[in-house]
């Protein structure tokens, strides 16, 4: 359980004169499901889009399973084994729920284009492999039934099972989620919350940004508290909790309610 | 072929087998009846093979990676010029087919390359600017480098191109086969085309369904998604520009070999619209839709053309509208009631694992 996965040093963000984040650091440990809350505007979603390489930081440096990740091109931090959903659900809406998924395995695969256009048997058998590892990952997360179903004609808290799958066809050590419970209703939460268990009971470590702070508390292993961009917290939830500091972000300073 | 199958109505819904048989029949006899109307009428049909072509290139850029391109006759440019230059007169040079073909598309490939670099960052509006723009670079190019070296002879264009000439036949001649009976050139062009278009369409179906077109369909639906579950984005586009403009420089090279003749004003701006239209009429991202897109607006115009005129000359003595415009019109014409009518195009892009016979089939697997 101590394994270090994902070191975060002193990671800086600024957006013109903004500082969105300002020298946070934080370890995440390998098997861990580690939550990183905070209230609105706080930089859980910039420190995000830094890990998974949409922003490139102003300072700082990741370290991933023993060596510096690369910062600014997405794809290469996937390929590293960082899988990430978004706040505002983005599937390929125009693909069947199976092509979500099959698409996500392209990473994984590599028939080249000489095999393709010859339909050697390499192509052919990885084709195969991935349409049937597609179905075995809608069917874990649930979803097997809308396999053909346009990504775009899905319930709203199917999308969100749809996007985890999509994310884990990408063989990720480390799950990032996004919001994942934003909108869902309380069935689906709690759904939502045996499918984290699940995942994380198979091996992969999930970093969690959730405004959900019952979720959070109940699911998260550790976790960090980010305000104004600054690290506050970092500690296991029943600790956390108790942090004036914290309380403080949360509901306001008692100096403010004068 | 199974697309172009179920595109035939009625007989495509309930006996798909027998409708495959008809377009595999029509394809087959269709310049033989369009030689009994006449040699014109071969040579255009042999003109919509071509677009036919041109049309899956684009479509392969446009329909399956959502990049707006509005330059691609530049590529047809390339190759066809390739070919000019390789196999004429204007250098000396009669380098055989199967060596200038290739050639083309190789040299058409590496513009795809060039033109994909800079708009890598572009989308939609943007993108269709800058490609239109290159468009144009090369027409201009074409046109006026014949000083101070002489190299594709201007606005004059180049001519006496060599024919394509298949195990030692010169195809671009009358194969006599008894005193009275010969082959046809131009039907002879009809069936190398054909088979051109038969191997694009095999080919371009393998992309599609691969992890490369997914990976393609995956930008087109959303670029960031698609960064974010580890596509190179980069390299997925200038993959899907440099294999379209392939198509359009196999196809360019055809060009020039049929026709003998190359200039820069075949490759004006108005003939990259004419082939986006097509894609987008027949139905942007499905093969039988493109097909039957490019046939149809490569074809109406001139059956339009061979009664407007005549009628024309009977009603007033004179023409009133060129033919040109008339084709223009028509272009526009079937955009605006494809809009009004089927705003997805004729036939639209359905996903293939949408079928549910493909579904059971993957379930027994899996």
């Amino acid at each position: 359980m101590s394994i270090t996965l994902l070191e975060a040093q002193s990671i800086s963000k600024r957006f013109g004169g903004l500082q969105a984040l300002t020298d946070v650091s934080l370890t995440i440990r390998k098997g861990e499901v580690y939550g990183l809350i905070g209230p609105n505007g706080a930089g859980k979603t910039t420190f995000f889009n830094v890990l998974t390489g949409a922003y490139t930081p102003n300072g700082g440096e990741f370290i991933f399973a023993g060596s510096e990740l690369p910062t600014g091109t997405p794809h290469a931090v996937v390929e590293r084994g960082i899988a990430r959903t978004f706040q505002n659900i983005r599937l390929f809406r125009e693909m069947t729920a199976l092509e979500n998924v099959m698409a996500g395995h392209h990473l994984r695969s590599d028939s080249s284009l000489w095999g393709i256009l010859v339909q050697n048997r390499h192509t052919r058998e990885e084709e195969r492999l991935i349409t049937e590892r597609a179905y075995e990952m809608l069917r874990y997360v649930g979803i097997e039934r809308h396999a053909t179903t346009l990504s775009r004609n899905l319930s709203y808290g199917d999308q969100r099972r749809l996007e985890i799958a999509r994310a884990l066809a990408t063989e990720p050590q480390l799950l990032a989620l996004d919001e994942p419970a934003a909108g869902m209703n309380a069935t689906e939460t709690a759904q939502l919350r045996e499918l984290i268990s699940t995942i994380r009971a198979d091996g992969v470590t999930v970093l969690l940004i959730e405004h959900d702070v019952k979720l959070v508390m109940g699911l998260c292993d550790r976790v960090a508290v980010l305000n104004f961009g600054k690290k506050i917290a970092e500690d296991v939830p029943s600790v956390v909790q108790k942090n004036p500091e914290v309380i403080e972000a949360y509901l306001g300073s008692s100096h403010h309610a004068h | 072929m199974n697309e172009l199958a179920e595109a035939i109505p009625w007989l495509g819904s309930r006996n798909p087998k027998a409708a495959r048989h008809v377009v595999l029949a029509l394809m087959m006899i269709a310049p033989l009846i369009a030689v009994l109307c006449g040699n014109t009428w071969v040579r255009i049909l042999d003109f919509a093979l071509l677009y036919v072509m041109l049309a899956l290139g684009l479509n392969l850029v446009v329909g399956f990676a959502g990049l707006l391109d509005l330059g691609y006759i530049a590529f047809y440019a390339v190759g066809a010029y390739t070919w000019a230059f390789l196999a004429s007169p204007h250098f000396g040079l009669h380098l055989p087919f199967w060596l200038v073909l290739p050639l083309g598309a190789g040299f058409a490939a590496c513009a795809g390359i060039i033109l994909g670099f800079p708009v890598l960052r572009l989308r939609g509006d943007y993108l269709a600017i800058v490609t239109l723009g290159f468009g144009e670079i090369v027409r201009i190019f074409m046109n006026n480098l014949n000083y101070p070296i002489n190299v594709t002879n201007g606005p004059q264009g180049i001519n006496m191109l060599d024919s394509l000439s298949l195990f030692g036949w010169d195809i671009s001649r009358h194969i006599p086969i008894t005193e009275n009976f010969k082959i046809n050139s131009l039907v002879l062009f009809y069936y190398v085309f054909l088979l051109f278009v038969v191997g694009s369409v095999i080919v371009i179906r393998r992309l599609q369904i691969s992890r490369i077109g997914r990976g393609w369909a995956a930008i087109r639906d959303d670029e960031l998604a698609a960064k974010a579950i580890g596509i190179n984005t980069r390299n997925m586009k200038l993959l899907a520009f440099s294999l379209g403009a392939t198509f359009g420089g196999v196809a360019g090279g055809l060009f020039g070999s049929f026709q003998g003749f190359v200039s820069p004003e075949s490759f004006s701006l108005m003939e990259s619209i004419a082939i986006l239209t097509m894609v987008v009429f027949g139905g942007m991202g499905n093969l039988g839709g493109v097909i039957i897109g490019a046939v149809a607006l490569s074809l109406l115009p001139e059956i339009l053309r061979s009664v407007a005129l005549p009628v024309q000359q009977q009603l007033f003595g004179h023409v009133i509208l060129d033919p040109e415009v008339l084709r223009m019109l028509l272009l526009s014409l079937a955009m605006i009631f494809m809009m009004l009518l089927r705003p997805a195009g004729l036939m639209p892009a359905h996903s293939r694992y949408s079928r549910p016979e493909l579904v059971i089939a993957g379930k027994e697997k899996a």
